[in-house]
């Protein structure tokens, strides 16, 4: 076991160095130098080979990577040209924002998506279940951003149920009371966690579906048949539990659908995340600022996959032994 | 639009009907079931109906819009139009015909998910392959790359690229999509070529001496075909999601050449008041991409009887 999780965080740390060093090579690889001489007037070369010079580009790449990663060591991703500050304070209160909207969306996601999976198992083949197979798969094919708008016309403009944007309410919010606070940043969060997580849970329910069928086809559920179980219970106690740990797995990919679902998500609800920063960065042709949410996002990604892994392993002890 | 639009149009849906009818003879007449079990799935046919129907009126666009896509036909009288038998998906904010942008958008959406996804299949297919075949340190070098580019975020890289390499033209953005998209292909395929070369009939073709580029060409990726056209056509949808995803985000195809995506983001301002000129290049979306799944559903149902429906 100890072995099995020394490689495992020998293998994510070694992906995470490999994404840095592909940061690194976008920004060399980039056309043009950060010193273009002779766009709309001519700069003396003197002065442009002291800014080389004073920026330390003038030194042979792996000098300049070396400096990039001890930089980086020292949680210093470079300054924000749009914004003004430095990148890690825009990424440092970007993140939480993020982790709240995904978070929710992740629990809506599986919540959701496994219930309908159990009740298309139950139902399997008859009406209940097609209805529901057409469902999930037109809610699994819609783009993201425009399940957005149209709940946010829907439930925001229309119906005024909930907010349009934002965290929360700019004007009233500091003068409320803690009760009404948080149910504030809760109706801000409610559509934008729904649509990420709607259009996850038809993923879900679609895979959970075809894991519970497999199950039940299994010997041990004939076995729990043959008991004398009622089928409910075969469903439940038995096909369910084992059909649950790909779901683990799936933890892992639901990160990065997650993560790409929030850039756009974010943008639609004014959501200030890494997503809304990476949008805007892009807006504002901010390259430091749009690589570190890169970098941050692929940290993100491999440690959610680290922790999918580890819930894995802790769940079933196949896993262990096969890695 | 009209009465030749009209009569157009409903000649593609004559057209798709046919076409759908004649492919469903063929398959019944074919040797395998394969073609026979597809067409058993009620999805997976009049999602193959979509899909024709669609390709159909991205290639007779120049019949099907009455206008050219990017006509602003009267800035002060037409603006933001409901759907009228003139202007069947109403017009946009520029004044602009809806439907024709949608017709001519078609082009570019089904284009860019068709090209994108045919270089991501050609690369994955042939990096699979070669991982698969050769193994060993070959095997391993390929796959932890993989690994990193499995981990990244695609629309991030995407992102990257763009914000260095400033606005892309179509082709760039197609070659971009491609290789950012071939990294599950390539795991795919290496899975099935890993299998694939212990079987009699590779060891028949190296024992009468074909060398490794023609067993993998001539013999080991044509028995991989059916996952990788199952995965070709949930790629295909995905592909589409993402280029309407950056073009949503002003960074993908850039006016005035129309993409179902650009198209939502320009109606995006004015949803509660024209709401037509958001709704329409989307439901096209949903509807493409569902077709697609329901299309690559069926076809993994058919050619895989193993497995259960999912």
């Amino acid at each position: 076991m100890t072995a099995w999780l020394l490689r495992r965080l020998a293998a994510a740390l070694a992906i995470i160095f490999a994404v840095v060093t592909l940061c690194f090579a976008a920004i060399h690889l980039a056309p043009g130098t950060p010193f273009l001489p002779g766009q709309d007037r001519p700069i003396d070369p003197a002065v442009v080979e002291r800014l080389r010079a004073r920026f330390g580009l003038d030194q042979p790449l792996p000098v300049q990577y070396a400096r990039y990663l001890r930089a980086l060591a020292r949680g210093d991703l470079g300054e924000s040209f749009s914004q003004r500050r430095p990148v890690v304070d825009a990424i440092a209160s970007a993140v939480p924002n993020t982790l709240v909207l995904t978070g929710t969306a992740l629990a809506i996601d599986f919540l959701l998506g496994v219930l309908i999976g159990v009740v298309q198992a139950a139902r399997a083949r008859r009406r209940l279940d097609v209805a529901l197979t057409n469902a999930t798969l037109f809610f699994y094919s819609l783009p993201t951003f425009w399940l957005g708008l149209v709940l946010l016309l829907v439930f925001g403009q229309w119906l005024h149920w909930f907010p349009v944007g934002g965290v929360t309410d700019p004007v009233l919010h500091d003068t409320m009371p803690f009760a009404l606070r948080l149910l504030d940043r809760l109706r801000h969060l409610a559509l934008p966690a729904l649509t990420l997580g709607l259009v996850g849970a038809a993923g879900t329910a679609r895979y959970q579906r075809a894991a519970l069928l497999e199950a039940l086809g299994e010997d041990y559920a004939r076995t729990a048949r043959a008991k004398g179980l009622a089928e409910p219970r075969v469903l439940m106690d038995h096909a369910l539990r084992n059909a649950l740990l790909p779901i683990v797995t799936l933890l892992g990919l639901a990160l990065p659908f997650l993560l790409t679902g929030a850039v756009v998500v974010e943008t639609v609800f004014t959501w200030p995340g890494l997503g809304k920063l990476a949008a805007d960065a892009i807006a504002g042709r901010d390259y430091p600022l749009v690589i570190a949410t890169t970098l941050i996002s692929s940290v993100l990604v491999v440690l959610g996959s680290l922790i999918a892994d580890l819930l894995a392993a802790a769940a079933d002890p196949r896993v262990r032994l096969r890695a | 639009m009209s009465a030749f639009t009209w009569l157009a149009l409903v000649a593609s849906v004559l057209w798709t009907v046919v076409c759908v009818v004649w492919l469903r003879r063929r398959a019944g007449r074919a040797r395998g079931d394969a073609g026979r079990r597809f067409f058993r799935y009620p999805m997976a046919t009049s999602g193959l109906a979509v899909l024709v129907f669609f390709a159909t009126i991205a290639l007779a666009a120049p019949l099907l819009a009455p206008y050219p896509p990017w006509l602003q036909l009267d800035i002060v009288q037409l603006q933001n139009l409901p759907p009228s038998w003139l202007h069947p998906f109403g017009t946009d904010l520029y004044s602009r015909d809806v439907w024709s942008r949608l017709v001519y958008g078609a082009r570019v959406s089904l284009g860019i998910g068709t090209l994108g996804m045919l270089v991501a299949v050609t690369l994955g297919a042939l990096v699979g392959a070669i991982a698969g075949y050769f193994r060993r340190a070959v095997d391993a070098v390929l796959m932890r790359f993989v690994d990193v580019g499995l981990a990244v975020p695609r629309i991030f890289v995407v992102l990257v690229v763009i914000a260095l390499w400033d606005r892309l033209a179509l082709l760039p953005l197609v070659l971009l999509l491609g290789c950012t998209g071939w990294f599950p292909t390539s795991r795919l395929v290496r899975a099935e070529v890993l299998s694939l070369r212990e079987r009699p009939f590779t060891e028949a073709a190296r024992a009468l001496g074909a060398g490794p580029w023609r067993v993998i060409f001539r013999h080991v990726l044509p028995n991989a075909a059916a996952p990788l056209i199952v995965s070709t056509a949930l790629g295909i949808g995905n592909m589409m999601l993402l280029e309407a995803a950056l073009s949503f985000l002003g960074v993908g195809v850039q006016a005035p050449r129309p993409s179902w995506g650009n198209m939502i983001a320009d109606g995006r301002e004015q949803l509660a008041t024209a709401l037509w000129t958001s709704l329409f290049p989307g439901l096209a979306i949903a509807f493409v991409v569902m077709a697609l799944n329901a299309v690559g559903d069926g076809a993994r149902d058919a050619l895989d009887p193993r497995q259960e429906s999912a």
